[in-house]
């Protein structure tokens, strides 16, 4: 019973946030077909940058232990109700000016932090122990680690606090405060780039330069791929392997931290199960660039963004999953290692 | 052949008196689920010694190396350098001063030449040292130079050899275990390792512990060799002393 009505908020919930989705719609009237296209393709571009971000936590842990750590999305909302924690302890009515500047990034850096720190304890407590089982128990541990994240999402959602309209329902979708007004920060022709937008650059753009220096260019980055490449080479080379996989955990999870403070800010709602759909979209991300691919997992994220925002505009929201998932399974079938998946099979 | 363990020559320290092993293997057994393919073990590797394990395939020569470096777990002792490494895990070995160039090579493919390298010097820190070892591996092995930047999995089997040894060096190691490096490589390229093997790394005091299926070749540079069969030492002695063996002859030597 209890369920049903869970299911019957979360569906409300999706319906609101692709009311917002598609809200380029209500100006139909007023913006040129090109406008429209451009309106949609922001819109996907924002969405798809975030979405590259959780992706690039699937592709890491599978690039090292080949894993699909499917506890991932429901990590990321377990991210958001954290950093929901966060804003409602500091009062969500301090947010003008340079203070709001600061207490953002004080959000976003606690959240990464705690996402990285569960998703290293995860990985210590769950996979470890399972290094030399079989990839099943290995796989059906990281089911069991999503379905105890979800129960920890909707025990937290009963807290008593403002944010969770006093833990009246815990199951409840939880309106995410405008922190960032969605104001135009930049209109051209009719287009409109919404603060929120230049949020989600700001935040996902360094965020991938700097993965891609530490994977490229540091030591733990080269240990990370010797690792992935060959981990009994790596121990024999003195690379403490446990600890580079542990790191591998921690970043994958603090990125994803980063992506579901910037998620719920754009989408202004929570809820205990939107772990499901951040983790689908970012797991098919990372399937259509090649998973265990870096590139791959950021290309593959801004695709589906746009895929995703261009099927809501031109088709109809309803379409957009059939139309997501029925490219993922044409990729299967015709490129199964992914867009950018070598022939080697690349990793990390 | 015999199945009692015979001629066990007590090895020769060139300097007089009694010195401890530097490597010293005793009872070592491991198994595999439930085949046991090692029973009990005893290998002692003086310092400054090219001492070589050879046997036929299976024999269980790489199982040991892999015991030795930790990667396989094992009952019976394993002392390096004075201290117990027997429940070390692998990367302590490494820090030790014990470092393996694996069957196989297992150089990592998708890092380059000069990345590969560096991996070696993971447990370093010393930038401007780990800089000059790796100018005196290019030295040592040119072709590494010019493939700088070239992906590890791009260079033939040799280079990989080479890379797999360069890259060991490059931990600074006391001793070097080192697994088939003549497998699959030309036979005057096994020469050339060979020859840098012993003129040049052994020459400036490095300890190695060598397994080889080129008897020949193995027994020739060795002060000393044990011949394992079917997971047990059944003829340990000096190297010349193995060449004229004529069970060694009958059964490694052809
Ligand atoms: N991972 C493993 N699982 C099960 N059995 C193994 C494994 N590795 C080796 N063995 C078995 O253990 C025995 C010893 O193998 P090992 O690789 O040590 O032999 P080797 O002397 O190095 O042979 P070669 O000269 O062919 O390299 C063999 O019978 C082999 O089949
Ligand atoms: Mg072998």
């Amino acid at each position: 019973m209890q369920q049903t009505v869970a299911a019957a908020e979360f569906l409300a919930a999706c319906a609101l946030s692709r009311v917002d989705a598609v809200g380029g719609f209500a100006r139909d009237g007023l913006l040129s077909s090109q406008e429209v296209f451009t309106q949609q393709l922001v819109t996907g571009l924002s969405n798809g940058m975030i979405i590259a971000l959780i992706a690039i936590g699937y592709t890491m842990v599978y690039g090292i232990i080949e894993l699909i750590n499917f506890a991932h999305g429901d990590l990321c909302m377990l991210g958001a109700y954290f950093a929901l924690t966060v804003v409602g302890a500091l009062g969500v009515d301090q947010w003008a000016g340079t203070g709001g500047i600061m207490g953002l990034v004080l959000v976003l850096v606690g959240t990464a932090a705690f996402c990285g720190s569960l998703n290293w304890s995860i990985n210590r407590l769950a996979y470890r122990p399972l290094r030399k089982a079989s990839k099943l128990s290995l796989l059906v541990s990281a089911i069991g680690a999503s379905f105890i994240l979800v129960n920890l999402g909707l025990f937290w959602g009963g807290l008593p606090m403002d944010v969770f309209a006093d833990g009246t329902s815990s199951a409840a979708p939880k309106a995410f405060p405008a922190l960032v007004s969605a104001a135009p920060a930049a209109q051209i022709g009719d287009v409109i780039y919404s603060r929120t937008d230049l949020l989600v650059l700001c935040v996902t753009l360094p965020l991938m330069v700097a993965l891609t220096y530490l994977v490229r260019f540091t030591k733990l980055g080269k240990a990370m791929r010797a690792v992935a490449q060959n981990p009994t080479g790596a121990s024999l080379m003195g690379i403490d392997v446990e600890r580079v996989i542990g790191a591998s955990f921690f970043i994958g999870g603090s990125l994803g931290g980063f992506a579901t403070v910037v998620y719920s800010l754009y989408n202004q709602t929570v809820s205990f199960q939107m772990g499901y759909r951040m983790g689908m979209d970012a797991f098919i991300a990372a399937v259509l660039g090649g998973i265990g691919n870096l590139p791959g997992a950021v290309l593959g994220g801004i695709l589906i963004g746009v895929i995703r925002s261009m099927s809501d505009g031109y088709l109809e929201a309803r379409w957009t999953n059939t139309v997501v998932f029925g490219i993922l399974i044409l990729i299967l079938v015709f490129r199964p290692s992914g867009l950018l998946g070598a022939k080697l099979r690349e990793k990390v | 052949m015999t199945s009692a363990v015979s001629a066990t020559s007590s090895p020769a320290p060139q300097s007089g008196g009694p010195r401890a092993p530097l490597l010293r293997v005793h009872g070592l057994k491991c198994s595999y689920g439930q085949a046991q393919v090692l029973h009990g073990i005893d290998i002692e590797v003086f310092a400054g010694e090219i001492v070589s394990i050879i046997g036929a395939n299976g024999a269980g020569k790489s199982t040991t190396l892999m015991c030795v470096s930790r990667i396989n777990r094992s009952s019976g002792s394993i002392e390096f350098n004075g201290a117990s490494i027997a429940s070390l895990p692998p990367e302590q070995v490494v820090r030790q001063g014990l470092v393996q160039v694996p069957e196989g090579r297992r150089i990592f493919p998708r890092l380059t030449v000069r990345e590969n390298l560096e991996m070696g010097a993971f447990i370093r820190s010393d930038k401007d040292g780990i800089e000059s070892d790796l100018q005196r591996i290019f030295e040592m092995f040119p072709i590494l130079k010019d493939r700088a930047l070239q992906q590890g999995g791009t260079l033939s089997g040799g280079e990989q050899q080479m890379l797999a040894i360069g890259r060991a060096l490059m931990s600074r190691p006391k001793m070097l275990m080192m697994d088939e490096p003549s497998m699959g490589i030309a036979p005057i390229l096994v020469a050339k390792i060979f020859d840098t093997v012993k003129n040049v790394l052994n020459a400036q005091g490095m300890t190695i512990l060598l397994v080889e299926q080129n008897a020949n070749a193995a027994l020739r540079m060795s002060n000393r060799a044990y011949v394992l069969e079917t997971g047990n030492v059944v003829l340990t002695g000096s190297g010349q002393d193995l060449l004229r063996d004529p069970r060694v002859r009958e059964a490694y030597l052809g």
